[in-house]
């Protein structure tokens, strides 16, 4: 099949940047999008021009790395996946595909499809742990949970911090990424100490990054790769709320 | 035979199960004020680097982590799989530390440390303990307990597991106790930035030098130690289920200043992955071996048969791991399973349209499941339909991820048809050569993780190299490196203006201008295909003499045209992934060459590396022990030119025997 392909070519961030066009020949249905990407790269460095930069990894789904913008949609018009498991049979013969960077002021473009998603550690970093030492964990089985809670638990912690959830958000919001961590804790009993300190630094990180609020459009959920629910938002802001009630108490 | 005086092992003294524990009670300490002004370079952020990090950040030393990605959480580790080992018996199914230690020599055929393995196996359980107490979301079962499931090679269950992300759970968990310490302060981390050489200094390592990826620049950074936390080197096959980032550099550069390679050509092909589709490939995806819990893997009967899976009947068809090993069956290690699937499909009884497949079919388990599920839920005299829809519904709850990743890549459904698998390149077990205190042959140089050789031998459990990643990182690294540093304390920070960073950076950037400065014919990926292609054929699954010594002049020709005619687009102060990708490739073509070298040298068989020459009369690899119960380390000399340096390996606990899974 041949895909018509426009790419975000954008040299650096000073770069105002632009889209360009591409004829890709001889796409296989069996290719991913990004093994499209590797052979229009293969072609564009043969041609002596300046191949596409583009974020990818492990191209399992798992890292988190991938980050296109494809036709208006993060990671592609398929549900619960991310870019490098997007295959081209999800595409027709003689496609127009648009393909731009994550869009958000806090994840500056560094070069054509690769912004600089470093807020997401710093968020981390400010409270997104259970402060816990190498050498002080009694016998795992000494901490029961029940299964429910467990799933639950983990299925907050499935999310990949790929940033599909803020590029989805109209106002850039990083709240699904910032409630799946915040919920993974506040759903377990190792995660009760700081329960409160957490949520509020995590939120207070959150909104110096520049991400917006959350206006409750559902966008995020729709588009993560891991199917992150929007509970976890619900969840988040009641962390916040009664974080805050105790904290007027004192 | 007697080991080279060159590799001092350090080996405690003691019995075997004392070692580790008096070790630990009498390595030198380095006092809390001394530890605030020493500095640690760790390279690597998976579970190895992450876990180390934090760990001596948290004991109160000044930590600086680089990696290559955008972020540590995106290391490689993040994507294993199936799950964690640990010698916790809560399953009351005869486990111990013993065994997993006796169960890890065997499985790696022999060829890995007795002293390494116990203390891993001793740590096993602290790690699961830690990792719980971070909040890392393992599987329970309903009465809150942890659950567990079984891996080959083993006859217990001992694999902790979170669904089929237990490494990204694992790994988040360490990245999380990292950004901890970053936040705190106690961790400066370098993210997007590339480890292109080690700075020695009087013999101990110093320093790196680091390429800042997104702006291009050099960097010169100091450290009293250095930790190697850098992964395994299987993408020198390009075809490889690591990331496509993973790389050999930062290990290569080590042992091209002085630390020895141990067992390079000790690589695991992984039995369950998921086939080549076509040339466009650029990397083949890992189906869990945690399906071979309760998949069958099974051939037709009959040559190049060409019936749909479902059509073919029960008789007719071979499961041939349940036939050649019916007390390990389909849960044999994965040398063994690998080789049965290539001699199966090299026989004429693959499938597919590649005929280089094997199925692994879940009809069955399903059926199993569907029944048990049906007694718990009290259904009397269910219908098949029922049974086999609640049976779909507990395989998806143990394994729903991976079958919808085999649907996303192949187009099929797993829940209806039998998956296609093939063998493929997974993990390396060689790696720096290591002594006890995971210190190479550079003092002040460590490698941590998959980076060194020392506890799979010649072959990987599954479920190991995550337990082997966090040992390393939480529990050993922490207590060994007091060996060195408590003589390091009056060592004050050197500037890094100091000669030996001058000649480091200056010839890191001369290789970047060459590489840029070639302006050739063919992309990098054009030589690394030929590269993999060479390796898969020639040192990959099955080796013969003739067929390394190809290889060699092969990979030897193929360098000298890299140099000659690769083309590398762009510059070297600007974000440019065709050039890091340059030299990452460069690497590996100097070390495919060791892998042959190293391969050529092992006349005999064990795990990974079979060498068609040694086998026994039904296709079991044929070890020599009296010629070659040792570790090859070599010693980089020059270009193309290594000298062997072989350590003992000397069994005091374990009787050394053929190994036996039927």
């Amino acid at each position: 099949m041949t895909i018509n392909l426009k790419v975000w070519r954008q040299k650096n961030n000073a770069d105002k940047g632009r889209l360009e066009t591409y004829v890709v020949k001889d796409v296989s249905p069996d290719m991913s999008f990004l093994e499209m990407f590797d052979v229009l790269n293969e072609r564009l460095i043969t041609e002596g021009k300046e191949p596409i930069a583009f974020d990818h990894d492990c191209r399992e789904g798992i890292c988190g790395m991938c980050s296109m913008f494809i036709n208006g949609r993060p990671h592609g018009p398929k549900q619960g996946i991310t870019t490098c498991q997007l295959h081209m049979r999800s595409f027709n013969d003689g496609d127009t595909v648009v393909v731009e960077p994550w869009r958000a002021a806090a994840f500056p473009v560094i070069k054509d499809l690769v912004v600089n998603r470093s807020a997401f550690d710093r968020v981390i970093s400010a409270g997104g742990f259970v402060s816990v030492n190498t050498g002080n964990a009694k016998d795992a089985n000494n901490i029961l949970i029940p299964k429910p809670d467990a799933d639950d638990a983990f299925n907050a912690a499935a999310c990949i911090g790929c940033g599909a959830c803020v590029a989805a958000c109209k106002n850039s919001s990083a709240m699904l990424f910032v409630s799946a961590k915040v919920s993974q804790f506040a759903l377990l009993p190792q995660g009760q100490v700081e329960r409160a300190e957490r949520v509020e630094k995590m939120v207070a990180q959150m909104d110096e990054e520049g991400f917006g609020n959350c206006t409750n459009t559902g966008a995020c959920e729709a588009e993560c790769p891991k199917s992150i629910s929007l509970e976890n938002i619900a969840r988040m802001n009641r962390e916040y709320l009664s974080a805050k009630l105790l904290a007027n108490k004192k | 035979m007697s080991t080279s005086p060159k590799l001092k092992s350090k080996i405690p003294d003691g019995t075997l199960e004392n070692k580790w524990t008096k070790y630990r009670s009498t390595v030198p300490l380095v006092n809390p004020a001394n530890k605030r002004s020493i500095e640690i370079i760790v390279v690597g952020s998976g579970l190895a680097g992450s876990s180390a990090a934090a760990t001596l950040a948290e004991l109160g030393y000044k930590v600086k982590v680089f990696c290559f990605q955008d972020s540590p959480r995106r290391a490689h580790s993040i994507a294993a799989q199936g799950g964690i080992n640990a010698a916790k018996n809560y399953q009351n199914d005869g486990d111990s530390v013993y065994r997993l230690f006796y169960d890890t020599i065997k499985g790696g055929d022999y060829r890995a440390r007795e002293a390494n393995v116990h203390r891993l196996a001793e740590v096993s359980g602290n790690i699961i303990d830690q990792c719980v107490a971070q909040g890392v979301p393992f599987a329970r079962e309903y009465g809150g307990t942890l659950s567990n499931r079984s891996f080959g090679g083993t006859q217990v269950q001992r694999t902790f597991y979170a669904a089929g992300q237990t490494g990204q759970q694992l790994l988040l968990g360490a990245y999380t106790a990292l950004q901890r310490q970053v936040g705190m302060g106690a961790v400066s981390m370098y993210a997007r930035h590339e480890m292109l050489d080690v700075v020695v200094i009087d013999g101990k390592a110093r320093g790196i030098i680091a390429r800042d990826l997104t702006t291009g620049k050099l960097e010169r950074h100091f450290g009293h130690a250095v930790l190697l936390c850098t992964g395994g080197y299987g993408n020198v096959f390009f075809l490889s289920t690591n990331a496509m980032g993973s790389n050999v550099t930062a290990a290569w550069k080590a042992h091209r200043k002085g630390a020895f390679f141990a067992n390079p050509c000790f690589t695991q092909i992984h039995t369950t992955c998921i086939p080549v589709s076509g040339d466009h490939q650029s990397k083949l995806t890992l189906m869990s071996e945690s399906l071979r819990n309760d998949g069958r893997i099974w051939v037709p009967k009959k040559q190049n048969d060409t019936r749909p899976a479902t059509q073919i009947p029960e008789e007719e068809r071979d499961y041939y791991l349940e036939r050649r090993y019916p007390a390990f069956g389909n849960l044999v290690p994965r040398d063994v399973a690998s080789r049965a699937a290539k001699e199966r499909c090299d026989a004429g009884y693959g499938v597919g349209t590649s005929k280089m497949a094997v199925y692994l079919d879940y009809a069955s388990a399903i059926e199993r499941y569907g029944k048990i599920e049906a007694n718990k839920q009290g259904i009397h005299h269910p219908s098949q339909d029922e049974i086999i829809k609640l049976g779909k519904s507990v395989v998806k709850e143990k394994y729903g991820n991976l079958f919808d990743m085999y649907k996303q890549i192949t187009g099929e459904d797993p829940y209806e048809v039998p998956m296609r698998i093939y063998p493929a390149v997974h993990y390396t077990m060689g790696g720096l050569w290591v002594d006890y205190n995971l210190m190479t042959t550079i003092p002040g140089l460590y490698a941590l993780g998959e980076a060194n050789f020392s506890d799979h031998g010649a072959n990987r459990l599954g479920a190991s190299a995550l337990m082997q990643g966090l040992a390393d990182g939480y529990f050993v690294i922490p207590y060994t490196i007091g060996e060195f540093l408590s003589g390091e304390i009056r060592t004050k920070a050197i500037p890094t203006d100091h000669p030996a960073f001058d000649d480091a950076e200056k010839s890191a950037d001369e290789r970047v201008q060459k590489l840029l400065s070639i302006k050739g014919t063919k992309s990098v990926d054009y030589f690394h295909k030929r590269l993999g292609k060479i390796m898969w054929d020639e040192c990959g699954m099955a080796r013969n003499e003739n067929g390394l010594k190809k290889a060699i002049a092969e990979i030897q020709q193929l360098r000298a045209e890299f140099w000659k005619d690769v083309r590398v687009p762009g510059s070297s102060n600007e974000l440019n992934p065709e050039l890091e990708k340059a030299g990452r490739v460069a690497d590996f073509l100097e070390l495919g060459e060791l892998m042959c070298v190293d391969a050529l040298g092992r006349n005999e068989s064990c795990g990974g590396h079979f060498r068609e020459e040694h086998q026994t009369e039904d296709g079991e690899a044929l070890r020599h022990d009296d010629q070659y119960a040792f570790v090859a380390a070599w010693e980089y000399q020059a270009d193309s030119k290594w000298e062997l340096h072989k350590e003992d390996l000397a069994y005091e606990n374990i009787k050394i025997a053929q190994r036996n899974y039927k």
